[in-house]
This record gives C-alpha cells, structure tokens and sequence, in this order.
C-alpha cells in the first residue's frame, strides 16, 4: 500500500495530464452531449456579456452598410404588401390575417442580433442577443438578409449559439432552383466563402450561376431561402451524381443581424414521424 | 506589480487578444490561423509547481474554448504544452544559472537562442496536438499538415514581434535580497 503511495506521489504530475487530458478529450469528443450540460450555457452568458459589449462598439463600423441592407429588405416586403394586388375578380374581398384566405401560418420570424461570429474555425458558430426568454428554442433555422445561415444547436436565457452553415458537422438539405433535385449542403473546412452541395442526382441539369434554396423537406427553414449560387460544377466519380461548389448567399465576414425561423408545425411533424418510426 | 496580478492581467489580456482580434481576422490564406494565446503559459514563473502549472494550463484553454465554444480542444493542447514546459526548459538550461536571477522566461533571461528553440518546440507542440485533434474529428490530413506549418511560422513571428513590443522586466527581487 505504502509503495502504491509512494508510486502515486512519484508520478503526480504524469497522473494529472492524463486526468486533465482525459477530461479534455471527452469534453472534445462528446461535445454533442455536452451541448445540453447546464454549465455550458451559463458559461456562454457570461462569454456572451462580453461579446455583447464588443459588438456594440463594433456595429458602428457598419452601420452605413446595414442600413443599405435592411432597405433593400424594406423594399422587397413593401412589393408584397396586400394592398398593392388587385384581383380582377371582385366577388370576394380579401382580409389580412383571415385564416380562411390566408391558410395556417407554418413559419414565424424572430429579430435576433449577431454579437459573435467566427469564420476561422473548422466549428463556425454565431452568437445571437436572444435567447430562451424570448421565444428562442433547440433546432430553430437561423437566415439573414440574403439567405441561410445556420441552425440554433444550444440556447441559454438570453443568449443562443448558431451552428453555421460553414460548420463541420453541418448537413442543410437543399435543392437547385427552378430544377429540384434533393441534395444536400455540407462544408469542407477550407473556404468560408464556400460549401459544397452533394447527392444531387445526374438527371437535372445544373450550370454555373444557378440559385442554390433550401428545400421543403428540410422541416427547420422554409422551403426556397437562397443557400448560395453554383460556383464550380463537378462529378462524384463514387456514386455518378453532382459535386457542387457553392457560394454561399450570406456573407459570413459580416452578419450583424438574422432572423430566427419557428416552424410552427414542426412538433407536429415530429411526433408523426416518431410514432411512424415504431412501426 | 506582484507576480500574481501580472500574471492575471496578462491571462485577461491573451484571451481577448485571441478572441476579439485574432480569430476576427479574415483568413489571408486557407493554412493561416495566427494563434498567439497560449504565449500567456511560456511567460509564467519559472518557479511555478508543475502541479500548478498543469491546472493553469487546463483552466486558460479551457476558458478560451468558452469564447470558441469547442470545449477540451484549446484545453488539450495547453494541458500539453503545460506538462512538456518543465522538461524544454531543462533541457535548455543548467539548473543553477537561471532560477535565482530571473523570474520568468525571455531572451535576456535566457538568451537569444535557447529562447527562440523553447519557444519554437513549444509551438509546434501546441500547434501540432491542436491541428491533430482537429483533424482526429474532421479527416483530411494534407490540408490541416500545411495548416501546422504555415501556422506555425505565423505563430512564431507573432511571438518575436511581441517579444520586441513588450519589453518586460524581467529581473526577479531575488538578487536584491
């Protein structure tokens, strides 16, 4: 027992590497796990705080081209006002916010601001200034002003983390605009300005310049939200469909602003899926 | 200035550099990540316990991987750079000379070489852990052994240019008493 000691005390610091380097690794490797610890979103509040007092300072750089940004935006939601159509059939009238006309409402937004944001990374997040306490939840779609960014992968009261697009481990579905198909976009570390579409089968006809939009099949963003603009067009030898270079729509150097997608309908989906997925 | 407080200004000062300057740099070339942070541990005491030092290692990457948010990744590697540390600079140095002058490592203290080789391993050590864990997760290995070269070289000239910024004083109280 005494020698056991003795051995212990002997190699203490050669045990404390291992220990710590354990710790490390299985924090690394189980990260997934680790998203739901508690601890965690207390920590990225208080890394949140200081972000937050960072980006306030930094917004002002570019003010001048959010503003440019969010006109633009102005425009195309003021071209879809109701009160600018006129249908020539004049039998019935339309009524804002009338279900009956309208259908059920799939998808809400929500106003977030981006406090963070990474580019360098292999594992790209951004930060958003809402959290839990105002209606953010797990698994949201996250866009921007010119098209997808990511997903919402950990929530903390007043803050959230978004796993972006030009993120290892991300997977959107997605599809060619005008032409269908059913692919999906993943990232390969290298370039942020680039992502990579995959398994878009060879019977559609894709060219450079084509619109890259999500899919409606993706459950978390509504269908047809600009992902990027076809770069490069190449072939998977392995298994004879599509490697598209993408340009992603957003431009990741300056996101100040996104808006949070609540799919309204996605519980509903999902315990329809879960009780199919027993049989 | 005690130690301590140096030291904890220091910790501050390296994680918001890293953070809030560094890592908002666009990237210049697809290998270049300038990574500077964990100078922060080549710059303790010599006198710290290896115990000690360990922990410190494991808490600073620990903390810069909240900003990062890939908790254990920066961690990892500075536990390493933490426990190799005490062996580089016995390696380099005779025990007697230097412990009783001077406080912490840097080139008066050291001289210019010896220096500049515990500065190198150490980088490459940290750089090499970080960019294989790194690829462990994500494959692809001729693109993450350029990005331990090209980093490494960023790295090491972000470390001399900061050496000939900040001129510390590095003469411990030992001598006087």
């Amino acid at each position: 027992m005494l020698n056991f000691i003795q051995i212990l005390s002997r190699f203490r610091v050669f045990l404390l590497f291992l220990l710590l380097q354990g710790i490390a690794l299985s924090m690394l490797f189980n990260f997934n796990r680790f998203h739901n610890a508690s601890y965690l979103s207390t920590t990225y509040e208080i890394s949140g705080r200081i972000n937050l007092r960072y980006n306030n300072l930094q917004s002002y750089f570019s003010l001048q081209a959010e503003n440019d940004k969010l006109r633009e935006q102005n425009v195309v939601l003021l071209n879809q006002l109701k009160a600018d159509f006129q249908s020539p059939e004049q039998g019935y009238k339309i009524v804002n916010g009338d279900s009956q006309t309208l259908g059920n409402r799939k998808y809400l937004y929500l106003s977030a601001k981006v406090i963070n944001s990474s580019v360098n990374a292999q594992s790209n997040y951004i930060t958003l200034y809402r959290g839990a306490n105002q209606g953010v939840e797990k698994d949201m779609g996250v866009i921007g002003a010119e098209g997808v960014i990511g997903r919402v992968v950990d929530v903390s009261p007043n803050m959230s983390i978004v796993m972006c697009i030009i993120h290892r481990k991300s997977s959107v579905v997605a599809q060619i605009k005008n032409a269908g198909g059913l692919g999906e976009i993943i990232w390969d570390g290298k370039d942020p300005r680039f992502v990579t579409l995959i398994k878009i089968a060879k019977s559609i006809e894709v060219k450079k310049g084509d619109t890259v939009v999500t899919s409606p099949y993706s459950g978390i963003f509504p269908p047809g939200q600009p992902i990027g603009y076809v770069n490069y067009v190449g072939t998977d030898e392995n298994t004879n469909t599509y490697l598209l270079k993408v340009e992603t729509a957003i431009n990741f150097y300056t996101i100040q602003h996104a808006y949070l997608v609540k799919s309204l309908l996605k519980t509903e989906l999902d315990s329809l899926i879960n009780k199919v997925k027993k049989y | 200035m005690s130690n301590l407080l140096k030291n904890a200004i220091r910790f501050i000062l390296f994680i918001l550099v890293q953070v809030f300057l560094l890592d908002k740099i666009p990237p210049l070339q697809l290998f270049i990540v300038p990574i500077i942070y964990f100078l922060f541990l080549l710059w303790l005491p010599f006198k710290i316990p290896k115990l000690q030092l360990l922990i410190i290692g494991f808490s600073y990457g620990l903390m810069l991987d909240f900003f990062t948010k890939t908790p254990g990744l920066h961690a990892a590697a500075c536990t390493l750079v933490a426990f190799c540390r005490p062996f580089i600079i016995h390696l380099l140095l005779p025990k007697e000379s230097f412990e009783t002058n001077y406080v912490e490592p840097s080139i008066i203290s050291m001289g210019f070489v010896p220096f500049m080789v515990y500065v190198l391993m150490l980088t490459i050590i940290h750089h090499f852990y970080l960019i294989f864990l790194e690829w462990l997760s994500f494959g692809d290995m001729l693109f993450f052994l350029g990005k331990l070269i090209a980093s490494t070289g960023v790295s090491i000239l972000l470390i001399l240019i900061t050496e000939m910024l900040f001129h510390r004083n590095v003469k411990g109280r030992s001598r006087l008493a």
